[in-house]
């Protein structure tokens, strides 16, 4: 009988996503067993795992590129600083849920450990190369996302949020399936690394079905980023779903995809030539797309849906850059997805503060007099609004610098000017929150909570990170690089 | 011979699948996917995979239909429930609508795929007896596979805990 190799493992590259995976369980044991209501301890745990997750990825940081596991696990760079992200953006998510899971009379114990799992479903699928990985992590980070978007059953829009998300996700998972099909069968691999060999050795047929699998892949990619034309779901289900859920799924699941967007676009990199003007299509039509429909949404939500679309449009101009020019490396995107993530993430846990006594409204006009009810978190909303605008002294001013400069470098000249009208279009809708904030008076008293000092930390956290990554760009950017 | 059998159980299958979306009592809807469930066994022990024939049969047919019926016993307490849904012009302009860019995007694709010959990317090798059986099926998943085995496992815990959070209402 065939015996197959044993393959070896390199147990601290897998160590970050099985000690969340296992915390998860913990936490799972520790919700049967505490008193009724009680999920101090369960959110505890799910800190002390962020915590010991991201010790073991610091431990193992920057030790090169080392595939395990049969090649199906890859340590690198960008996968390692992907994880950190995920586990930054996951311990801000935790620390805004609890305050306002109780205010909305859903606080599932179950939340904690489905949000590990969430993690670490995108940590999978940002440190692999291989299709088979980066499906299942996308899956194992999907599925908990579709449960997390429904957790308020008794609200109708939380339940539409969570069967459209899982629907058009099911659907776009279809596509992503069939592309990796095709893939397999031009070069006999789940692996990417083998794409690159067989399009430069394949036949005129095998050219066929690789670029035909990468299209699929491409669209199902499309799909979990956002992009238009594959966008209709974002607003709906990013309105829908509980503010908490909204701020991990905004930063986590463009995290995670675009790095998987990054090594597909790497493999693909020489058949660039049928590929590089329908790409660039998608990034026109997402920025201008996003930000002219993000002019006339009237619910903060739904304007940050579309912010969401058109920050993943600029991240897109990054990629194309990298494939046109391959000396363009992933510093820019992951530069930019950090800041992304703590500008996003901290106006949603500002925004999860208008959630009181079981009813939830974000209309605009609901955050009018947030300036004298809790100062602090109108300038903190103030802060990452500035930033996602992409002003000076806050990060987003230097993501998009560098996406800015990339594009130039790489010749996507046209490109580089759209991400500039984009920026443009988008002070309009983003100083319209930062008003209704600062200046517009309440009409009625509002129902606001004020805030505890879990999101009260976590926003606060976000905007001393929005700052301070900008203050200390070059040692941030030499760290990513290492 | 293989192409007769291949093309009989296939057609059956295709019918037992138009049985499921077709038939107004929802019964009669599960009943027809575990026909098509095992036709599709049936065509896997012709292919010569008998393990995943049999798993065919145990999984699909025998744990998730059962689950299937009795949710669907549950559900309706007063015998069958009508799945009929009226009628209405938006879906036949839709479903032109679909048809006509299901069409225009398979030409796109079809006709590049046309040239594309059968995968021969390694020679045919001869199929040994353990094809496919349990030992080196087991083997394989346990060691060359064993961590998309693992995200599978978790993959399956999530799905059994968010179900679980979602069927109860109340927070405890």
């Amino acid at each position: 009988m065939y015996y197959p190799p044993v393959p070896t493992v390199d147990p601290l590259a897998l160590g970050p996503v099985g000690i969340l995976s296992l915390f998860g369980v913990l936490g799972l044991v520790v919700e049967l067993l505490r008193p009724k209501g009680k999920n101090g301890t369960i959110m505890l745990i799910s800190l002390v795992g962020l915590a010991a997750s991201a010790i073991a990825l610091i431990s193992d940081f920057g030790a090169g590129t080392v595939r395990s596991f049969g090649q199906m696990e890859l340590h690198d760079h960008l996968g390692s600083i992907s994880e950190l992200i995920l586990l930054v953006v996951a311990t801000i998510t935790v620390l805004i849920s609890e305050p306002y899971l109780k205010e909305k009379k859903i606080a599932f114990g179950e939340f904690y450990p489905l949000l590990l799992w969430s993690t670490a479903g995108a940590m999978i699928m940002s440190t692999s190369s291989n299709l088979l990985m980066i499906f299942l992590g996308l899956e194992v980070l999907s599925i908990s996302l579709y449960v997390l978007c429904g957790i308020s059953r008794s609200e109708e829009k939380s339940e539409e949020s969570a069967a459209k998300y899982f629907l058009l996700g099911a659907f776009s998972s279809g596509f992503l399936l069939y592309g990796i099909a095709l893939i397999f069968g031009a070069t006999g691999h789940f692996d990417l690394l083998s794409v690159t060999s067989v399009w430069a050795n394949g036949s005129a047929s095998s050219h066929n079905l690789l670029l035909g699998g990468f299209g699929l892949i491409v669209v199902g990619l499309c799909f979990k980023t956002g992009m238009i034309p594959f966008h209709q779901w974002t607003p709906d289900v990013y309105q829908g779903a509980p503010t908490n859920v909204t701020a991990f799924m905004s930063a986590a699941a463009k995290v995670a995809a675009f790095a998987a967007f990054w090594r597909l676009i790497s493999a693909f990199a020489p058949s660039l030539q049928y590929w590089l003007a329908p790409l660039s299509a998608i990034a026109v039509l997402t920025i201008l797309g996003g930000n002219l429909l993000a002019l006339v949404q009237t619910d903060v939500k739904r304007i940050l849906a579309y912010s969401s679309i058109s920050h993943a449009g600029y991240i897109l101009v990054d990629l194309l850059a990298h494939a046109k020019d391959p000396s363009i490396n992933y510093v820019s995107m992951e530069f930019y997805l950090l800041s992304y993530a703590l500008m996003t993430v901290g106006a949603f846990a500002v925004l999860s503060l208008l959630a009181a006594r079981g009813k939830e409204v974000t209309k605009l006009s609901d955050l009018n007099g947030l300036w004298k009810r809790n100062p602090i978190a109108a300038v903190a909303l103030v802060a990452f609004m500035m930033s996602l605008v992409g002003l000076p002294p806050f990060a987003g001013f230097f993501g998009k610098v560098l996406i800015f400069s990339d594009a130039v470098k790489a010749g996507l000249v046209p490109l580089a000017a759209v991400l500039a009208v984009g920026s443009v279009i988008s002070a309009a809708y983003y100083l319209a929150i930062a008003k209704a904030a600062f200046v517009d008076e309440p009409n009625e008293s509002p129902v606001q909570r004020p805030a505890t000092l879990g999101p009260q930390t976590a926003f606060v956290l976000c905007m001393i990170g929005v700052i301070a990554i900008s203050v200390f760009i070059s040692p941030i950017q030499s760290f990513f690089q290492r | 011979m293989n192409l007769l059998v291949f093309a009989v159980l296939a057609s059956a299958a295709v019918l037992a699948a138009l049985g499921v979306i077709l038939s107004k009592s929802a019964i009669r809807s599960a009943l027809s996917l575990v026909l098509n469930f095992m036709l599709l066994a049936i065509l896997y022990f012709t292919l010569h995979s008998e393990t995943l024939g049999v798993l065919q049969v145990v999984v699909y047919t025998g744990a998730i239909m059962v689950l299937f019926l009795f949710v669907i016993m549950l559900l309706s307490t007063q015998g069958n429930i009508n799945l009929t849904e009226s009628r209405d012009v938006k879906k036949i302009v839709g479903g032109l609508a679909g048809i006509s860019l299901a069409a225009l995007i398979g030409v796109q694709i079809y006709l590049p795929l046309a040239s594309v010959p059968a995968p021969q990317f390694h020679a045919p090798q001869p199929i040994g007896p353990s094809y496919g059986a349990p030992e080196p099926l087991g083997l394989a998943l346990f060691t060359r596979y064993g961590y998309p085995f693992e995200t599978v496992s978790l993959l399956l815990m999530i799905g059994i805990v968010g179900s679980i959070m979602l069927a109860k209402r109340r927070v405890r």
